[in-house]
């Protein structure tokens, strides 16, 4: 039996674009294009009119012209007569210097506060909760400002340490020196260094690497994968006898007596900070700014890394600990073998997101003068050049490329540590 | 087997457990001194307490609180024979300053203003709050109080606000005849576009026409003497109320299958989450004007807020999308069964629970946007801590640092504590118990 059901087929109409749902999600998609194109034109033609009214070309030339400007902590040679380019790259490069010491301090600092909130000493787990809510409810910039201000107002001068009986003393057998202008450390030096390989030339991008600390990485690198082989053969040994050999000194051995091998070779030694005149000379010279912004972010950032942890572990049913218990193992073997391998999943993607957090947090460097991107391109340079939406859009791509390059790598690991489930 | 004497027949009396297993020397063995090392931690952490109360409450017991200069409180602590620089509190600039720090520069005579505002604003934040403690009704109040706000606030003709309330009666009237003529879809479009030509083109000429006539008003305040915690508040109560709902439509647009919206979405958000939030500062403060038509100068705080929301909303797009992903999708199918549209299964089935799951995380981004305001600081503005750079720099304050600071920081702990115990609250009491 046929059925004659099928509807006739309409002629289109006009309002069919609205009321028929075949054909409404392509109306509101070209409606939101249109909307999207004419906001960007409007935007555009709005700059084009305000940039010839104020007789400014859009041109990134001014990149290449000498900044005339002196950036206090470096990391690459740069002086007042390098271009802008420059400063900024000096700029990005104290930006990822002050993110990779924050992400390393939070990282420690945070997760042995978020084991100790776990602590089953009652104190001790109040107190991580004390600083917990103290420290993330208050501003970062304010925590920021504070360091500053401390490193200025209550470190000595350096004149305090002169005379014979000074005020104040250099710390850890006279090697380190805190002063209201920033701390002195000891400097790693070589005596038969192997020198500095040159890259890119003569372009406005170019650096020193050195390459002992090259040789030194290489050394530190071999090793450990040698020590990891070790393991290897030893977890073989393992489940061929039963018995595990004792490996740890050969680990040990083939770390250490190649580096320190090296290190001789080199002739390495410290360049101790001492007090000449009015300052101190020699010895790593690290800022006030960089402490301050160093600590301040890595004690708040430390928070919600503790957070992190802790949400981590709690999130490992406790059936995980008691089947570990019983099959014997030690507190700290279930620690290690069961609970932080399962939390990790957890714990990572989130600490990935914490470390992008501090990183764009680090623009707030601005406020203690020291000079990441945000200070020189974004700060200094705008001011000289007054290409405001050069240097603005310039720094907000360099933030956007960190950003990305960040959450490709978390979404590579979550890839890759995905449970598959059945 | 007669004779078993050592057999009992009765039961033993029920006995003591040992002092040592309760009570309050139970608690202590049991969290405190359970094992030689818990024991040595625990003397480690009483230390540790000791010292920094010893440090703190001594310097916090300070008579200076009628002092005019650090000098004045130092002379004060070394009368008393306390010497050096951790002798003793300078309360003296709380005392000198709290206005300051609370309203910056705004008018002294108009103090009312502000804090009738923000009185206002407790109320007007009930309904949300505590929706079932108050009478439903409040929330007719709560609608009115975005007009009310930034008139007392910025103060000027009162006919402003009306007029621009006056845009919604207005599209309502258009709605009902042609709603009748033409159907609601098209009802909506032409009321929609009607209230935009109301608000853009008409509400201001018409509201300075009254105010010609009849001149209503308040004095006006300039936003450059907004400042200190009034500030800090309005940029975020602002910015908090209008990224929720910008955030939630994002995330919807995120997650719907129209191809062009979502990927306006994804790389909006994607944009706004990868750069920090003092460029987009940089962008209110120095190209704003660049990019709007020649001519334009519209104020600084709006700016500020317009850039804030913006960050804000895209943080509470992410939340909100991982709430969406959380529900099963059986509520979909479910919402899809009983014949809803898009966006009554949205209203009715998907959002209610979506929202309950994100409630920690939205939370969480209204407090990181509000203890981000303090960031204006850097573009100028006089919130709280530009206001501390200003004291810190006046010849009687400098060198102060802990009281002043401490003091901001207590101000907006209050507030971000007080946020984060409420969003616990809440996922408790809305709690119910599935998942």
């Amino acid at each position: 039996m046929t059925t004659f059901t099928d509807p006739s087929r309409e002629s289109f109409r006009l309002s069919m674009l609205l009321y028929d749902t075949r054909y409404r999600s392509t109306t509101i998609q070209i409606v939101a294009l249109i909307a999207f194109l004419t906001l960007v034109g409007w935007l555009v033609s709005n700059t084009a009119h305000n940039l010839a009214d104020l007789g400014k070309e859009p041109s990134f030339g001014f990149l290449f012209e000498p900044s005339s400007y002196d950036i206090n902590q470096t990391l690459i040679e740069y002086t007042s007569r390098s271009p802008h380019i420059r400063a900024a790259f000096v700029g990005l490069l104290n930006t990822l210097l002050v993110a990779a010491m924050g992400c390393a301090l939070a990282t420690v600092i945070g997760v042995i506060v978020g084991v100790l909130r776990l602590s089953k000493n009652w104190l001790i787990a109040k107190i991580m909760a004390v600083y917990i809510e103290v420290v993330r409810n208050v501003p970062v910039l304010l925590w920021i400002v504070l360091s500053m201000a401390i490193m200025i107002e209550i470190l000595p001068q350096p004149s305090a340490f002169r005379g014979d009986n000074p005020e104040a003393t250099m710390k850890l057998f006279d090697s380190v020196a805190l002063t209201n202008r920033g701390i002195y450390i000891p400097e790693p030096l070589f005596s038969r260094s192997l020198g500095n390989i040159h890259l890119f030339g003569q372009s406005a991008l170019n650096f020193d690497v050195s390459l002992d600390l090259i040789a030194i990485i290489a050394v530190l690198v071999a090793g450990f994968y040698v020590a990891h082989r070790i393991k290897l053969r030893a977890d073989r040994i393992q489940e061929a006898t039963g018995e595990r050999p004792v490996t740890w000194y050969l680990s040990l051995g083939v770390i250490v007596v190649p580096l320190v091998v090296l290190l001789v070779a080199l002739g390495a030694n410290f360049g101790y900070p001492e007090l000449k005149g009015f300052n101190f000379r020699g010895g790593t010279h690290l800022r006030n700014s960089l402490i301050a912004l160093w600590l301040a972010l890595s004690i708040y950032t430390a928070t919600y890394i503790a957070e992190i942890v802790r949400a981590g572990i709690l999130a490992i049913s406790h059936g995980q600990t008691e089947a570990a218990a019983a099959l014997g193992l030690r507190s700290h073997r279930i620690m290690s073998l069961v609970i932080l391998p399962q939390a990790l999943r957890v714990i990572i993607p989130p600490l990935i997101s914490q470390y992008l957090n501090l990183t764009k947090n680090s623009s707030l460097a601005i406020a203690v003068g020291y000079m990441d991107i945000t200070g020189t391109l974004m700060g200094i340079t705008l001011n000289q050049t007054g290409r405001e939406l050069e240097t603005v859009m310039l720094g907000m791509l360099i933030y956007l490329t960190i950003s990305l390059s960040i959450s490709a790598v978390m979404n590579w690991y979550n890839k890759r540590v995905k449970l598959v489930e059945r | 087997m007669t004779d078993l004497s050592y057999v009992r027949t009765e039961m033993l009396p029920e006995q003591a457990p040992p002092p040592t297993e309760v009570g309050v020397l139970g608690w202590l063995k049991e969290n405190l001194f359970s094992t030689w090392y818990y024991s040595l931690l625990t003397f480690v952490a009483l230390g540790f307490i000791y010292l920094v109360l010893a440090a703190i409450i001594p310097w916090m017991i300070s008579p200076t609180w009628h002092a005019g200069s650090l000098d004045e409180c130092r002379d004060i602590l070394a009368d008393m024979g306390r010497q050096g620089r951790f002798s003793g509190a300078c309360w003296g600039v709380i005392r000198d300053r709290w206005v300051q720090m609370l309203f910056g520069f705004y008018p002294n005579t108009l103090f009312w203003r502000p804090i009738l505002a923000f009185v206002l604003l407790g109320v007007a934040l009930m309904p949300v709050l505590f929706g079932e403690y108050v009478p439903k009704r409040m929330v007719w109040f709560t609608a009115l109080y975005p007009f009310i706000m930034p008139w007392l606030l910025w103060g000027g003709s009162v006919w402003t606000p009306l007029m621009v309330l006056a845009g919604f009666p207005i599209a309502y009237l258009i709605y009902k005849p042609v709603a009748a003529a033409a159907g609601t879809l098209t009802a909506v479009i032409v009321a929609t576009v009607a209230a935009i030509v109301w608000w853009l083109f008409l509400a201001g000429p018409v509201s300075d026409g009254i105010q010609a006539i009849l001149p209503l008003g308040l004095e006006p305040v300039v936003s450059r003497n907004f400042g200190g915690f009034m500030l800090s508040i309005t940029i975020g109560v602002t910015a908090i109320a209008v990224s929720l709902p910008l955030g939630i439509c994002l995330a919807l647009g995120r997650k719907s299958d129209l191809l062009i919206v979502k990927s306006l979405s994804v790389g909006f958000i994607e944009f706004i989450r990868g750069v920090p939030l003092i460029t987009l500062l940089f962008v209110a403060s120095t190209l704003l004007n660049i990019f709007l038509p020649p001519g334009t100068d519209f104020d600084i705080i709006l700016r500020v807020i317009i850039m804030a929301t913006l960050f804000a909303s895209a943080y509470i797009a992410e939340v909100v999308r991982g709430g969406l992903a959380g529900l099963p999708k059986g509520q979909y199918e479910g919402a899809d069964s009983l014949g809803f549209d898009y966006w009554q299964a949205q209203r009715l089935i998907i959002m209610p629970q979506a929202l309950k799951i994100s409630i920690p995380g939205i939370v969480g981004v209204f407090i990181g946007l509000f203890k981000d305001t303090t960031l204006v600081s850097i573009i100028g503005l006089m919130d709280p801590l530009g206001l501390s750079n200003a004291i810190r720099a006046d010849a009687a304050w400098n060198g102060i640092i802990w009281e002043l600071y401490g003091f901001i920081a207590l101000l907006f702990w209050i507030f971000c504590f007080g946020m984060s115990r409420y969003s616990m609250w809440l996922e408790r009491k809305l709690e119910t118990g599935h998942r």
